[in-house]
């Protein structure tokens, strides 16, 4: 009974459901667009409201927020961060510097575009976007986990080979344990 | 032998009523604080969502056999320290174990919830899970002298190691240990504030210190187990002291009022207090608490 099409159905709802209305960031602050997060959680936006709560380590997260332009020596780590996250995990690329470089277009030392790296779910635009703008972005995240349609986790599973390809094409130096996720 | 369908039930919804209260009155904590940060915070049953979002996580990664064994461990010494505190008067429904000597034996059961936690803490290898867990074993070592003291002062007092007894003392308004003895209430209530571990004794937990501390390496489903457990155990705490302080309760109503109000005083304390380092903390309890419980048992034993 508890297999068949509709019960499953059911279940996932529930799951999108409560998925959808606790989201916990873990903020990689690398870029200038980490000073847009604290109005957005305290008292002027609060986007605690939304269930959306800062987390304290990458296992108890289920969103990954890359805050601007990304440099090749902190893409490694932004990888690791990753990785170690629990499915079903988000990815949020955040400000124009994530979607095709910005300001940082022909810099030697940044990458130009955040998803040939990591399987990104929603991009917000803007420099900077403001905190209506990064709550819109959730908000868009939310009504995706909703539809199920945001599944760039196993997007990330399913072509791995394509995505740790262009990793190492930035990463010289890939000496990185193998996690199991 | 006669099967006594109505314990069986008992047995059952106990540990289910006790989590869904304790998640609630978290929820409401979590809307009080930004009440007063000026926000409009979440909704009371933000952390139900929360447990349920972690129950449901796909993937969830393990570090060995005492990290499973932890979360279980922490989860069970909840529920049974639930199970030997009556929760109502003469209740038909809710369990109540209670024996002669029970409040020894919760002074032992108390301590089994933060040791599976460490123990599970200890295995994932973690830093941070380390510090946090000689924190909180420290800081338990502060707060349960104070509370000892009290709940020794009691057992002086009324001749007795049973919280049955201690309810049938409690039958008036005026009869209430509260006012019976006031400097074991005084000690026991500044103890209560270390084992709910708001601030200022948050020092266990730091999130933005020590990265949330023993749950560190815990996600998913772990880390929904320890929430569970969390939330049984506050609400198992919340009724022992009103059992021991506040004359008991008759029915579910009045449960809700004293243990709420009771819950109100950490967490009131907490919001607008900065955190204790460990050496403060200790230093905290020995000092003003630990002399109310020596009181306390020198005016009960002359």
């Amino acid at each position: 009974m508890l297999n068949d099409k509709y019960s499953q159905k059911i279940v996932d709802i529930i799951k999108n459901y409560t998925r959808k209305h606790s989201l916990w960031v873990v903020a990689y602050g690398t870029g200038c667009g980490a000073i847009e997060l604290p109005p957005t959680m305290t008292s002027r936006y609060d986007a605690e409201r939304f269930g959306i709560r800062g987390s304290a380590t990458p296992r108890q997260a289920d969103v990954l927020l890359i805050t601007g332009y990304l440099s090749t020596k902190t893409l490694k780590r932004v990888i690791r961060t990753y990785e170690q996250m629990q499915a079903p995990k988000y990815v949020i690329g955040f400000g124009s510097c994530a979607i095709n470089g910005g300001m940082y277009w022909d810099s030697y030392n940044t990458i130009k575009s955040l998803d040939q790296y990591l399987p990104v779910d929603v991009f917000i635009s803007g420099c900077m976007p403001r905190p209506e703008t990064v709550i819109s972005g959730f908000i868009k995240l939310q009504e995706m986990i909703t539809d199920g349609k945001a599944n760039g986790a196993e997007k990330y599973k399913e072509n791995l080979d394509w995505y740790r390809t262009n990793q190492k094409q930035v990463i010289k130096n890939w000496k990185m344990p193998d996690y199991n996720w | 032998m006669e099967i006594n369908w109505i314990k069986i039930i008992g047995l059952i919804i106990t540990p289910i009523i006790a989590f869904f209260t304790g998640t609630l009155y978290g929820g409401s904590a979590r809307n009080i604080t930004a009440r007063i940060q000026n926000r409009y915070g979440p909704p009371i049953w933000q952390n139900l969502f929360d447990i349920m979002k972690l129950y449901s996580k796909s993937s969830t990664i393990h570090h060995g056999v005492m990290q499973h064994l932890g979360a279980v461990w922490a989860i069970t010494a909840s529920t049974t320290t639930l199970l030997f505190i009556p929760i109502l008067r003469d209740s038909e429904l809710f369990v109540n174990l209670s024996f002669d000597g029970d409040l020894i034996f919760l002074l032992y059961i108390m301590v089994f919830g933060s040791l599976g936690m460490a123990l599970g803490a200890g295995q994932t290898g973690n830093p941070n899970s380390a510090i946090g867990v000689s924190r909180g074993l420290t800081q338990l070592v502060g707060y349960k002298v104070p509370f000892i003291m009290a709940l020794v002062a009691l057992m002086i007092q009324f001749k007795t190691t049973n919280l049955n007894d201690l309810l049938a003392v409690q039958d008036s308004f005026l009869n209430w240990n509260i006012f019976q003895s006031p400097f074991a209430f005084l000690a026991a209530i500044l103890a209560f504030l270390g084992m709910m571990g708001y601030k200022p004794f948050d020092i266990v937990f730091a999130p933005a210190e020590i990265a949330s501390g023993p749950p560190s390496e815990f996600g998913g489903k772990y880390l929904g187990m320890m929430q569970t457990s969390r939330s049984i155990f506050t609400f198992a705490k919340l009724v022992l002291f009103t059992d021991l302080f506040l004359g008991g309760a008759e029915n579910f109503f009045i449960l809700i009022i004293k243990t709420y109000l009771l819950y109100m005083i950490p967490l009131l304390i907490g919001i607008v207090n900065p955190r204790f380092r460990t050496e403060q903390s200790v230093r905290f309890f020995w000092k003003w608490p630990t002399a109310f419980g020596i009181i306390a048992i020198l005016i009960v034993a002359y």
